[in-house]
C-alpha cells in the first residue's frame, strides 16, 4: 500500500467525534449524514402532512385556521422536496457511487462536506418562519406571486433558505459529475457503469441547469417585495403569469430530478433478484437522457390553464405526452428483466416491484393531465395531488426505501430482520393506496386542492384517504425501528456481496465497506458488472 | 362530527355508491362517494367526459398489460420453483415495437385533444359576454353585452359565500357542515353563494375572466369552462348551456386564507325567462330592493376568524 | 503527506473551512432577511459577521488548497476535478442569467403586446383594463410606474464597456498565453491591464446607473423595463466585480511567482470566469441596449 494510502487510513483512528461528523471529507461518513437528516426531514414534512390529513378527515374545521393549513401545505411541499426526497438521493449517490466506480472518495471533498452541510442551516431557516409574525409561507410549495408577496416576515427567509438549498444542491451536483468523469477505475468504460451512476451523471446535469433558474426566480420576488421592482405586476408591464413560467422551466425538470434517481435504484435492484442481466442497458441510458431532454420542453403543462396561446397549449401536450415513450421503455425493461428470471422476494425486491406498479399509476395519470381538454378538468383539483404523490412517494420515496435495504447490509455490515422489513413494505404499500387512491376520485369529483375544508360530498373519501394517510405514517416507523436494531443490534453478519447474484465493485468490498472505498484503483472484471457482461 | 351524521352517511353510501358508478348524469353538485368526472352540461364538457374516459381506458387497458406481465413472470419464474435464470438482454424487435407501439396511442388521444382544445379556445360568436372578476374572496359578475347589444343599467353582482356556510366553516362554530342545506334539501356547504350569476341558457356565453388582487381560478365543472383569473390580464373561456339549473364551482387556485370560501354559483335560466329577469334588472328603479337578485353593496368579505 | 502517485487517489485532510463558510452563509443570510424585515440593527450586525466569517474563510481555504498545490500534493487527476468543478459552475451561472434573460423575452414577446391589445388575448385584456395604452419598448407599463422616463442610449457607455470588456478579454488571454510561455513581464503587465480595463467597466457602469437615477429617471422602480435592465446589468456588474477581484488575486500571486507553465489551473478558471463574464455582456449589450 502506498504511502498515500497509510496516511489515510492513519488519520481515521485520531479524530473526535467533532471532527468525524463536522469536518469530513469521507464520502460515506457524508452519505450518512444526509441520509440521517432527509430521514428527519421525512418526519418533520410528514407530521405536516398527518396534521393536514387530520385537519381534512371531516368537512368543517376542527384544529386550525385556513391560513395555518396553508402554511402547513406549502411547507409540507417545500420540506417533502428539497429536504427529504433531494437529499436523500444525494446521500445515496455519496455512499454508493465512489463505491460503484471504484473510487476513494468523492471527487472534491472538501465541498461535498459544504453541500452537506449548507442544508441543515438552510432548513433553520426556512421552519423559523413558522415562528415568525405573519407565519410561515402560505403560498404553496410553488410559491406564485402576488398571493406570495402578501406573506409577512417569512418571505425573506424563505427565499434565502431557497438560495442556499440551491446552491448546495449545485454544489453536490459539480461534485457527483466530476467524480463520475473523473475518478473512475480504469477500464471502467462509461457504458459500463452501473445504471444507479448513470441516472445520477444526467440528473446532476439537471441539477445544475435548473436549480439557478428557481434562483432567478425567487430573487426577482425578492427584488419585487422589498426593491420596488415591478417584475409581476401588470400595471407596470410585468406579468404575474412570468414568475410561473421561470418557476416551471425549473419545476419539471425538477421532478425528474427526484425520479431518475430513483431510476437507477431500481435498475440495481432487479437484476440483483432476477438473477439475471439488466434489459436493453443502452437502451435505458438513452431513455434516461431522452426524458432528460424532454423534460426542458415541457413545463407549461402546470400551466394549461393561465391563457397560454393555442399554439402553446399544443405543443406542450405533445411534447409532455412523450415523455411517456422513454419512461415506457423504462417499464417495460424492468418487466422484460424479470422475464425467465430466477426470481425471489427479498425486502428489496419488494419495494422496487412496488415502486414499477405505484410509479406507472402515477405515471398513467400524468399522461391523462397532459391532454389540455381533459387538464381543464383536473388542474387544481387532488386529481394532481393523487398524481404527484403517486409518483413522489409511490416512485422517489418507494425507491429510496428500497435503496436504503438493498445497500443497508453493505454499509452496516449487519443484516436487518427480514420479518419486519417486510412488514414494512405491506403495510406501507397497502396504505399508500388507501391514502393516495380516493384522491383521484375526490379530485374528479372536483375538489380543489389546498383546502383545508369542502362540501360533505367530499367527506367520505376525505375520511378514507386520511385513515389511509394515518396508517402509512405510523408504518414509517417500522422503518426506525429496523435501521436502529440493524446498525446498533442485529448480530447477523453480512457477507461481502449480501445478495446472492449482487454485481458491480461495490459488492467486492467487505461489508461494512472501508473508510476509504478503494484506495488505489480495483481492476474490472467484465463479468462482475451489475448488468452483466455488455459487450453482447 | 356526530354519530347521528356519521350513520346517516355510512347508510346512504351504499346506495349512493352503486347508483354513481352507473351514472354521473346531469347531477351539478359533487355527490358522496363520487368517482368520477361529471359529464357535465356543455357538449364541451361531454367530449371532454369521452377523451378522458378514453384516456383513463387506454391506462387502464396499458396497467392490466404491464401489471399482468409482471405478475405473470412473478408466478412462473420463481427461484423456489426452481426456475433458472437466462441470460439475454436485448431483443431488437421487441424494443422497436414498445417504442413505437406507445407513440401510436399517444397520437391517437392526442388527435382529438388537439381538435377538442381548439373549439374550446373558438369564443366567437358568444351571444352573451360576461365579466368575472376574482377578489379575495369573492366574484364580482358585470354584463357586458348581449344578443349584440352592450348591456347596461344591470347592477354589478358580488357573489360571495352564504351567510350559513360562512358561520358554520368558522373554527369552532359548533355548527354541522351537514346541516348547510340548499332549498331542494341538498347540502350545499361551501358551494353557495349570496348572489349567483344568471346566465341564459341554449346560447354561447363568454366569460372575460381577470382578477383585482391576487390569481384565482374560475371554474364551473359541468361547463368546463375555466381559467385563471390573473390581476391586469385578461383571459377568456365559453360555454353554451342547454339544460337550465344551478351549476357549482369553487375557485381552484390557492388565493390566501379562504380559498376554501369562494364558490362559483351559476343560474341558468331559460332564455325567456332570463330575458325577463333582465328587464327587471334593468328597471331597477321600479323594484323593490329585496326582489331584485343581483344589487348587493359591494363591501369587504367576512374573512374567517382569527 | 507525500508525492502524488499516478496511481493513487488524493483525498484531502479533514478541514474546517466546509463548516465555517457554512456558518458564515448563514449569518449573512439570516442578517440580511432580518435588515430586509427592517430590524435594522441586528440584521446589520449579523450581516456583517457573516460577510467577515465569508471573507476569512475564503483566505483560509483557498490559502490551504494554494498551499497544497505548491506543495504539488494534487496529481493531475485532482487538476481534472477542479476545472470539471469550475466549469459546471460556470454553466450554471449561465442558467441564473438565462432566468432573467428568459422572463425578459417573454415580457417582450408576449406580456407587453397582449397589454397593447395585440393578439386574441391583448384585444380583450386592452379594451377592459388597460384601455388606451399601446405596446412600446422601452415601456414601465399602462400605469407608467415610476413616472415617465428615459432610457439610455446604447451607443455611448454601453459601447464603451462592450469596448472594454471585449479588450480586457483579448488582454487576459495574452497573459495567459505569456503564462504559457514563461514570459513573466508580458503576463504581469497584460494581467495588471486587465484589471484596469475591468475597474474602468465598473467605473463606468456606475456612473452610467448614477446619470440614469438622476438624469433619466430611469430607477428600479420603471416599470418591467428598469426593472429587468437593473437586474440583467446589476447582476452583470456583481460578476464584474467578483471576476475584477479574482484577478486582482491572482496578479498578486503570478508576482509572489504561484504558477509555473505547466501548473496554473486558479489562472485559467478566473480567465474563463472572466470570458463567461464578458460572453454575459455581449448578449446584454444586444438585448437589453440595443434591441
Ligand atoms: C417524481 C415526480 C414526477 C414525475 C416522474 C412526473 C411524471 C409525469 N408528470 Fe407530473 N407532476 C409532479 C411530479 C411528477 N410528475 C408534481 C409534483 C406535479 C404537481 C406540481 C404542483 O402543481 O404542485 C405534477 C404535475 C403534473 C402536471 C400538471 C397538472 C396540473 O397541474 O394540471 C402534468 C400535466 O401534464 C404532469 C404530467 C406528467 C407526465 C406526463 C409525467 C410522465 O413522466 C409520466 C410517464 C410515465 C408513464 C406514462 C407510466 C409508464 C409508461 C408506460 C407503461 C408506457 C406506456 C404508456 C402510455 C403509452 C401512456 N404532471
Ligand atoms: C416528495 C414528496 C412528498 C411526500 C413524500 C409526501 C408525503 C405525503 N403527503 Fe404530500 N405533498 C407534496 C409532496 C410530498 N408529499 C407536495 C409537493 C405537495 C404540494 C404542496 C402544495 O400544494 O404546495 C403535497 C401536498 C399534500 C397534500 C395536499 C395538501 C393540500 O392541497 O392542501 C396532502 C393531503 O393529503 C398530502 C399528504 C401527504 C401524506 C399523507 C404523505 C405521507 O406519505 C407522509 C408519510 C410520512 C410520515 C407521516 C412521517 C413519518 C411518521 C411520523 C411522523 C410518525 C407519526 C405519525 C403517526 C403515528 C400517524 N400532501
Ligand atoms: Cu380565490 Cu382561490
Ligand atoms: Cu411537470
Amino acid at each position: 500500500m502506498s504511502s498515500t494510502a497509510q496516511a489515510i487510513h492513519h488519520e481515521e483512528h485520531h479524530q473526535s467525534f467533532f471532527e468525524r461528523w463536522f469536518m469530513s471529507t469521507n464520502h460515506k461518513d457524508i452519505g450518512t449524514l444526509y441520509l440521517l437528516f432527509s430521514f428527519l426531514m421525512l418526519f418533520v414534512g410528514g407530521s405536516f402532512a398527518m396534521l393536514i390529513r387530520a385537519e381534512l378527515f371531516e368537512p368543517g374545521m376542527q384544529l386550525m385556521q385556513p391560513y395555518f393549513f396553508n402554511e402547513l401545505t406549502s411547507m409540507h411541499g417545500l420540506v417533502m422536496i428539497f429536504g427529504v426526497i433531494m437529499p436523500s438521493f444525494v446521500g445515496l449517490a455519496n455512499w454508493m457511487i465512489p463505491m460503484q466506480i471504484g473510487a476513494p472518495d468523492m471527487a472534491l471533498p472538501r465541498l461535498n462536506n459544504l453541500s452537506f452541510w449548507i442544508l441543515p442551516f438552510a432548513f433553520i431557516l426556512l421552519l423559523s418562519t413558522f415562528f415568525m409574525p405573519g407565519g410561515a409561507p402560505a403560498a404553496g410549495w410553488t410559491m406564485y406571486p402576488p398571493l406570495v408577496l402578501q406573506g409577512g416576515e417569512s418571505i425573506a427567509f424563505m427565499i434565502f433558505a431557497i438560495h442556499l438549498m440551491g446552491i448546495s444542491s449545485i454544489l453536490g451536483s459539480i461534485n457527483i459529475i466530476a467524480t463520475i468523469l473523473n475518478l473512475r477505475a480504469p477500464g471502467l468504460d462509461l457504458l459500463k457503469m452501473p445504471m444507479f451512476c448513470w441516472s445520477w451523471l444526467i440528473t446532476s446535469f439537471l441539477v445544475i441547469a435548473v436549480m439557478p433558474v428557481l434562483a432567478g426566480a425567487v430573487t426577482m420576488m425578492l427584488f419585487d417585495r422589498f426593491f420596488g421592482t415591478n417584475f409581476f405586476n401588470a400595471g407596470a408591464g410585468g406579468d404575474p403569469v412570468m414568475y410561473q413560467h421561470v418557476f416551471w422551466f425549473f419545476g419539471h425538470p425538477e421532478v425528474y430530478i427526484m425520479i431518475l434517481p430513483a431510476f437507477g435504484i431500481i435498475s440495481e435492484i432487479v437484476p440483483t433478484f432476477a438473477r439475471k442481466p439488466l434489459f436493453g442497458y443502452k437502451a435505458m441510458v438513452y431513455a434516461i437522457a431522452c426524458i432528460a431532454f424532454l423534460s426542458f420542453i415541457v413545463w407549461s403543462h402546470h400551466m394549461f390553464t393561465v391563457g397560454l396561446p393555442l399554439g402553446a397549449e399544443v405543443f406542450f401536450m405533445f411534447s409532455t405526452m412523450l415523455i411517456a415513450v422513454p419512461t415506457g421503455v423504462k417499464i417495460f425493461n424492468w418487466v422484460t428483466t424479470m422475464w425467465k428470471g430466477s426470481l425471489s422476494f427479498e425486502t428489496p425486491m419488494l419495494w422496487a416491484i412496488g415502486f414499477i406498479v405505484l410509479f406507472s399509476i402515477g405515471g398513467f395519470s400524468g399522461v391523462m393531465m397532459a391532454l389540455v381538454p381533459a387538464d381543464f378538468q383536473y388542474y387544481g383539483t387532488y386529481f394532481i395531488v393523487a398524481h404527484f404523490h403517486y409518483v413522489l412517494v409511490g416512485g422517489a420515496l418507494f425507491s429510496i426505501i428500497g435503496a436504503v435495504y438493498y445497500w443497508l447490509p453493505k454499509w452496516s455490515g449487519h443484516m436487518y430482520s427480514t420479518f419486519w422489513s417486510k412488514l414494512h413494505f405491506w403495510s406501507s404499500v397497502i396504505s399508500v393506496n388507501v391514502l393516495f387512491f380516493p384522491q383521484q376520485f375526490l379530485g374528479f369529483a372536483g375538489m380543489p386542492r389546498r383546502i383545508p375544508d369542502y362540501n360533505v360530498a367530499f367527506a367520505d373519501w376525505n375520511m378514507v384517504s386520511s385513515i389511509g394517510g394515518f396508517w402509512f405514517g405510523a408504518s414509517q416507523l417500522i422503518l426506525v425501528g429496523v435501521v436502529v436494531h440493524c446498525v446498533f443490534f442485529s448480530k447477523a453478519k453480512a457477507t461481502s456481496r449480501v445478495w446472492e447474484h449482487a454485481y458491480g465493485l461495490e459488492w467486492t468490498l467487505p461489508s461494512p465497506a472501508p473508510h476509504h472505498s478503494f484506495t488505489v484503483p480495483p481492476v474490472i472484471d467484465d463479468s462482475q458488472l451489475a448488468h452483466g457482461d455488455v459487450s453482447h | 362530527m356526530s354519530s347521528s351524521n356519521c350513520k346517516r352517511r355510512i347508510v346512504g353510501a351504499g346506495a349512493a355508491f352503486g347508483a354513481l358508478l352507473v351514472s354521473m348524469a346531469a347531477a351539478a353538485n359533487p355527490v358522496p362517494w363520487q368517482m368520477n368526472l361529471p359529464k357535465g352540461a356543455t357538449p364541451v364538457s361531454q367530449q371532454i367526459w369521452n377523451l378522458h374516459m378514453a384516456a383513463l381506458w387506454v391506462c387502464v387497458a396499458l396497467g392490466v398489460l404491464v401489471f399482468g406481465a409482471m405478475f405473470i413472470a412473478m408466478v412462473r419464474f420463481r427461484r423456489s420453483k426452481g426456475a433458472v435464470a437466462e441470460t439475454w438482454s436485448h431483443n431488437t424487435l421487441l424494443e422497436i415495437g414498445w417504442t413505437v407501439v406507445p407513440v401510436l396511442i399517444l397520437i391517437g388521444l392526442a388527435a382529438p385533444a388537439t381538435l377538442l382544445t381548439r373549439e374550446m379556445y373558438n369564443s366567437t360568436d358568444a351571444v352573451m359576454t360576461v365579466k368575472v372578476t376574482g377578489y379575495q374572496w369573492l366574484w364580482r359578475y358585470d354584463y357586458i353585452s348581449y344578443d349584440g347589444k352592450p348591456v347596461t343599467k344591470v347592477p354589478t353582482i358580488y357573489s360571495r359565500l352564504a351567510a350559513d356556510s360562512n358561520a358554520a366553516r368558522q373554527l369552532d362554530s359548533g355548527i354541522s357542515p351537514y346541516s348547510i342545506k340548499a332549498p331542494d334539501g341538498t347540502n350545499d356547504y361551501l358551494l353557495d353563494v349570496t348572489h349567483p350569476l344568471v346566465i341564459p341558457a341554449g346560447v354561447k356565453v363568454r366569460f372575460l375572466i381577470t382578477a383585482d388582487d391576487v390569481i384565482h381560478g374560475w371554474w364551473v365543472p359541468d361547463f368546463a369552462a375555466k381559467r385563471d383569473a390573473i390581476p391586469g390580464i385578461m383571459n377568456d373561456a365559453w360555454a353554451k348551456v342547454d339544460k337550465p339549473g344551478t351549476y357549482l364551482g369553487q375557485c381552484y387556485v390557492l388565493c390566501g386564507q379562504d380559498h376554501s370560501a369562494m364558490p362559483v354559483v351559476v343560474k341558468v335560466l331559460p332564455r325567456e325567462e332570463f330575458n325577463a329577469w333582465l328587464t327587471a334588472q334593468q328597471n331597477a328603479a321600479t323594484l323593490d330592493k329585496a326582489a331584485r337578485t343581483a344589487r348587493v353593496e359591494p363591501q369587504q368579505p367576512v374573512p374567517a376568524k382569527g | 503527506m507525500s508525492q502524488p502517485d499516478a496511481n493513487v487517489y488524493y483525498v484531502p485532510h479533514k478541514s474546517r473551512w466546509p463548516i465555517i463558510a457554512v456558518i458564515g452563509m448563514f449569518l449573512f443570510m439570516a442578517g440580511a432577511a432580518n435588515w430586509l424585515n427592517g430590524h435594522d440593527l441586528s440584521g446589520k450586525i449579523v450581516l456583517t459577521l457573516g460577510a467577515l466569517t465569508i471573507i476569512g474563510m475564503m483566505f483560509g481555504w483557498f490559502g490551504n488548497v494554494i498551499r497544497e498545490s505548491m506543495k504539488g500534493t494534487f496529481n493531475s487527476q485532482v487538476d481534472t476535478s477542479f476545472r470539471m468543478g469550475m466549469m459546471w459552475f460556470i454553466i450554471s451561472e449561465i442558467f441564473f442569467f438565462a432566468a432573467f434573460f428568459g422572463g425578459l423575452f417573454y415580457i417582450r414577446t408576449f406580456v407587453v403586446p397582449w397589454l397593447g391589445g395585440i393578439g386574441d388575448k391583448g384585444v380583450i385584456t386592452n379594451a377592459y383594463i388597460w384601455q388606451g395604452f399601446s405596446a412600446t419598448w422601452p415601456t414601465n407599463g399602462p400605469q407608467a410606474v415610476g413616472g415617465s422616463f428615459i432610457a439610455g442610449s446604447p451607443w455611448g457607455i454601453p459601447l464603451l464597456n462592450t469596448l472594454l470588456l471585449l479588450s480586457s478579454s483579448i488582454t487576459v488571454t495574452i497573459a495567459h498565453h505569456a503564462l504559457r510561455i514563461g514570459n513573466r513581464k508580458r503576463l504581469i503587465g497584460f494581467l495588471g491591464l486587465t484589471i484596469l480595463l475591468g475597474l474602468t467597466f465598473l467605473c463606468c457602469q456606475a456612473y452610467e446607473y448614477w446619470e440614469s437615477y438622476v438624469h433619466l429617471n430611469m430607477t428600479l422602480h420603471s416599470g418591467i423595463y428598469g426593472a429587468t435592465f437593473y437586474i440583467l446589468t446589476g447582476f452583470h456588474g456583481l460578476h464584474v466585480t467578483l471576476g475584477t477581484i479574482m484577478l486582482i488575486v491572482m496578479w498578486l500571486r503570478c508576482l509572489r511567482g504561484h504558477f509555473n507553465r505547466e501548473n496554473h489551473f486558479a489562472f485559467e478558471a478566473v480567465s474563463w470566469y472572466w470570458h463567461f463574464v464578458d460572453v454575459i455582456w455581449l448578449c446584454l449589450f444586444l438585448f437589453v441596449y440595443i434591441l
